[in-house]
């Protein structure tokens, strides 16, 4: 494989980008969204409708798409990452804030036929995009300066805010961390962060006061689930006594009584993991989260091989996307973190965030497909 | 792998960077696979039981009642099927419609159907609703044949109490009822258990804890909503333990038949010897059928109206002036105290003066009785004699004597509601009134008047106690479930045995040629020996005495105020085995004629029957536990 090649020429033509592709990976997510769709089939009592099958077929279609992405060249997603933001943004601004206060109808969905998917989880992909070009352009020593980070700030704090004002705490949560995952990779100074953190513990009583009455009422209960365990605290609680009826080896495929007999709330979305954790038991758990972790893991040495930072810092964002999907959910399901509704990536039900998180694999891939592109740091004004 | 100038230099930082921000995930890794651990391995038993807690409900199944018998095997209280129709809302495809063709079927009333509709608001629409009990055979076949046209509604078989001597045995086998809130209390969740009934009054209630038995218990795994899925395991619990009586049914028939040709009246016939109860009669009675099947409010308000008092059980519960009946007690206390002798003899000329007052005796109008020993005393009820006896022996004497004889206390009968009636003393005026006790009162005493009273079962009592010699205690019941009672062997009176010899002479003699003669039973070797008693309700002025004494007894005052009628009496006479106190309320005549021939064919178809030698007929099936 030649050394260097230069931006203008797509270094591999279809029948190369093909045999470039990381089965392994693509297998291991068929595995989770097979998993997702036999959990959906479990939570239905054993039956397809109305989870598994659509769950199914449109993981099928994501596949597709998935794919798709993987052979579109490297620099077509550098060129659309700041349009694709923008875009993204503003329908995020109008359709989540506009459309709450009815400007448009009330429409927080943008339907794509055989999906309809909300905004704020494809500015998950967008801003891990949109922070990788602009990262691209800077070296070491201008990440290190304030005023090189005064525009990705923007960048992550203007999505950040539209989604807080749905009130969206969970994909809040997401954005801001993968952000701030984007600019430590990329280079900010690490005293920065301990600045910022410290100085989040000293806005927490104002944010508490902001706070809507349900979100502290779920901040109160996770603290304690005794306080409402008929209220608030019944999510929590079922889902523990799920996850920790299960034990070791779990009640059995379709044995799972707490989600069967509908204790366990939300057991199709948010909560699906309790109901895998009860019928599989620790050990399904577990080798659930190793293939996350595998998943996510695949990414970074996707990242750290790539010969352009775009699609570094692509790559590395995208799987710390991925994690934090995967541990803000468990860890909430588990008691760990208050409950702020975050799905469990490919195995919950629901085609927004699958959409999202299939469209970050396939660009993913996509960086791992033309990982030898070199694009120039000042593109497309040369170098 | 950097490609350009000042790239190596960012590729090292982000390669860097990324290995913390690995390590990082590392941790948050472990700590999710800790949480888990803690969970499903270190804390899963506590959570598995939760599950369990969450999707296992435990039902109680009531159990059957125990059945009471009398004490020849038949069944006095039974367990009858009782068909219910139940209506299940959610299976019901449209519920008015199904109300209307119930109501063409069974009558319902505009008001079962307002609570049929209330009952259906507040429960889960799954729940069966009770839209009728107690359907007969012809309303059930109905239903069943029609079952097409009525989805959601199910006929149930559970247990309804019933009592095959109805009103004839009503106050003793008692009845049934709904548990009431105190009951609640009592630490049993059998006792909440919808329909649950338990014994309100009689032997139901003595002995509910033996009838109740031991609820079973039904696991049906049930899901968040609390609709049941399937049913895990049953246990059937255990029927209530029988009891059996000592009562003999076909006595106690006869006894409350013989009783209902008076207006009110109570009856008790019991061993001489043992104590058992052979009948415990009051009149009338009421129908316990329908207290265990809900009792309509007109029907309760007419038995609370009634001034017969129905509910009341007059053997055990209605305390009277003993009248004549007491002399007994007060000749024996005579006896006893050393005040008289068996020989002592009094003159009766009609009156008795005790200061400057005059009492009356019943032969006043025609100059007496005149000379009278103790026996002939007892024989002709003589008023003076016993004026005489009573002031020689004083109230206190009288009452210890009348206490040991069983009156002025509860016997002890195993069935709830009996009063203790009362034997006046000194202390006990004192500590009632706070007044000193005046001699003139214990004249009025003497004769079972004043402030004495007692129950019908107390006079029968005392009677058995000098038949026996013994400190018989009446009772009830036999045996429970095939086990005996514990046996009652009474300790012997302490009372000297030719004071009682003489006492039961003067019976013997009362109705050989005394005030009962006219109602001694003629077939051979069934003899008795009683005593008759008259008690008066209403007070009677010394004017009234002298111009009313006949007229108000034979009729002229209110019923309300008309003279109890007593009669008490043993048989055979020469080896006395079964005791008879009747009580006719508001007779209105002498004992000797309203209460005498009670007693005369009840104790006559005692001895006929002899319910003391029928044994338990082992073969009847409710015998085999």
């Amino acid at each position: 494989m030649p050394s260097y090649i230069t931006f203008d020429q797509p270094e591999l033509k279809l029948g190369g980008k093909v045999r470039a592709l990381p089965w392994s990976f693509i297998l291991m997510v068929i595995a989770l969204g097979v998993i997702g769709g036999a959990a959906l089939y479990s939570a239905a009592n054993g039956s397809l409708t109305p989870w598994a099958k659509p769950h199914l077929i449109r993981f099928g279609m994501s596949v597709v798409i998935m794919v798709a992405f993987a052979l579109v060249d490297i620099t077509v997603w550098f060129r659309l990452a700041y349009p694709a933001y923008a875009i993204t943004l503003a329908l995020l601004a109008g359709v989540e804030v506009a459309g709450k206060v009815g400007a448009f109808g009330a429409q927080r969905w943008i339907n794509l036929g055989f999906v309809q998917i909300q905004p704020s989880e494809l500015m998950k992909i967008a801003l891990v995009m949109a922070l990788a070009r602009y990262f691209h352009g800077q070296l070491a020593e201008d990440s290190q300066r304030l005023r090189t980070l005064i525009a990705p700030a923007l960048m992550i704090l203007a999505p950040t805010a539209f989604v807080l004002l749905q009130p969206n705490l969970g994909t809040a949560i997401m954005l801001s961390m993968v952000g701030a995952a984007m600019l430590f990779i990329g280079g900010a100074r690490i005293w920065l962060f301990i600045a910022v953190g410290a100085a989040g513990a000293a806005a927490a009583p104002v944010a508490w006061r902001s706070m809507h009455g349900y979100q502290k009422r779920r901040v109160l209960t996770f603290l304690d689930p005794s306080i409402d365990p008929l209220g608030a605290g019944y999510h929590i609680s079922q889902s523990r006594i799920a996850l920790g009826s299960g034990g070791l080896y779990g009640k059995g495929f379709l044995n799972g009584t707490q989600s069967h007999l509908n204790f366990l709330p939300e057991k199709q979305t948010d909560f699906i993991f309790p109901l895998l954790a009860e019928e599989w038991g620790m050990w399904g758990g577990v080798a659930l989260l190793t293939l996350f972790t595998f998943v996510s893991f695949y990414g970074v040495v996707v990242g750290l091989r790539s010969r352009n930072q775009f699609g570094r810092m692509l790559a590395i964002g995208l799987s710390v996307n991925l994690f934090l999907y995967v541990f803000i959910n468990m860890a909430m399901v588990m008691g760990l973190i208050p409950v702020v509704g975050v799905p469990l990536p490919l195995i919950s039900y629901g085609g927004t965030s699958m959409l999202a998180v299939m469209i970050g694999f396939g660009l993913l891939m996509s960086v791992l497909v033309h990982r030898d592109t070199k694009i120039g740091r000042r593109y497309p004004l040369g170098d | 792998m950097p490609t350009e100038r000042g790239d190596m230099e960012r590729y090292r930082t982000l390669a860097r960077r990324t290995v913390m921000l690995g390590g990082l995930q590392a941790g948050m890794i472990s700590l999710l696979v800790g949480r888990m651990y803690y969970l499903q391995v270190v804390e899963s038993k506590r959570y598995q039981m939760l599950a369990d807690d969450n999707r296992i409900s435990v039902q109680l199944v009531a159990p059957s009642r125990g059945l009471i018998t009398d004490r020849t095997g038949v069944l006095v209280a039974n367990n009858d099927q009782n068909f219910r129709a139940l209506l299940v809302s959610e299976q019901a495809r449209d519920v008015e419609r199904t109300l209307g063709l119930l109501s063409g079927m069974i009558q319902l009333a505009p008001s079962e159907i307002e609570r049929i509709r209330h009952d259906m608001v507040r429960r889960r629409r799954f729940v069966p609703v009770t839209v009728r009990e107690n359907l007969t055979w012809e309303q059930v076949s109905m239903i069943e044949v029609n079952a097409p046209d009525l989805p959601g509604v199910i006929i149930d078989v559970g247990e309804v109490r019933s009592y095959p001597l109805s009103d004839q045995a009503s106050h003793l086998i008692g009845y049934v009822g709904a548990v009431n809130e105190d009951e609640l209390s009592e630490d049993n969740p059998v006792l909440s258990l919808p329909g649950f009934k338990i014994g309100k009054a009689g032997v139901e209630k003595s002995r509910d804890a033996d009838l109740r038995g031991t609820a079973g218990a039904s696991e049906m795994e049930v899901n968040a909503f609390g609709r049941a899925i399937r049913e895990l395991s049953r246990e059937p619990g255990e029927r209530g333990r029988k009891v059996e009586l000592t009562i003999d049914a076909e006595l106690q028939m006869d006894a409350h038949r013989r009783l209902l040709q008076e207006r009110s009246a109570s009856a008790v016939i019991m061993d001489a010897q043992t104590g058992a109860v052979y009948a415990l009669a009051s009149a009338p009675g009421y129908d316990p059928n329908v207290f265990s099947k809900g009792i309509p409010a007109d029907v309760w308000k007419d038995l609370l109206d009634d001034e017969t008092t129905p509910l009341i059980n007059k053997a055990i519960g209605g305390q009277y002036p003993p009248g004549s009946t007491f002399k007994l007690a007060v000749a024996l206390a005579g006896l006893e105290s050393g005040a008289i002798g068996i020989d002592h003899t009094v003159t009766c000329n009609g009156t008795f003066q005790l200061g400057d007052h005059t009492f009356y005796c019943d032969a006043y109008k025609n100059g007496g009785h005149g000379t009278l020993n103790l026996i002939e005393g007892i024989a002709q009820s003589c008023d003076v004699y016993f004026y005489d006896v009573g002031n020689r022996t004083g109230i206190d004497n009288i009452a210890a004597v009348a206490n040991r004889l069983g009156l002025g206390q509860r016997t002890g009968l195993d069935i709830p509601g009996e009063r203790p009636g009362t034997v006046p003393s000194t202390a006990w005026k004192k500590a009632h009134t706070g007044e000193p006790w005046y001699a003139g009162e214990t004249i009025s005493c003497a004769i079972g008047q004043g402030q004495v009273a007692a129950t019908p079962l107390q006079i029968a009592t005392m009677v058995a106690r000098l038949a026996s010699g013994r400190a018989i205690v009446p009772f009830l019941t036999n045996e429970i479930q095939g086990v005996d009672m514990p046996r009652r062997d009474w300790p012997r009176l302490d009372l000297k045995p030719e004071h009682i010899a003489t006492i039961i002479a003067g019976m013997k003699a009362a109705t050989d040629h005394g005030t009962g003669k006219s109602v001694q039973i003629k077939e051979p070797g069934m003899r008795m020996g009683g005593k008759t008693g008259t008690a008066q309700v209403h007070q009677y002025t010394v004017a009234e005495h002298d111009k009313n004494r006949i007229a108000h007894v034979e009729g002229d005052l209110p019923w309300k105020l008309k003279n109890h009628a007593w009669f008490v009496g043993f048989a055979p006479e020469d080896d006395p085995r079964y005791v008879c106190a009747v009580l006719v309320e508001h007779a209105g005549q002498f004992g000797s004629q309203a209460a005498g021939p009670v007693a005369h064919d009840l104790l006559l178809l005692t001895q006929q029957r002899d319910p003391a030698k029928l044994k338990v007929s082992a073969e009847l099936p409710w015998n085999r536990s």
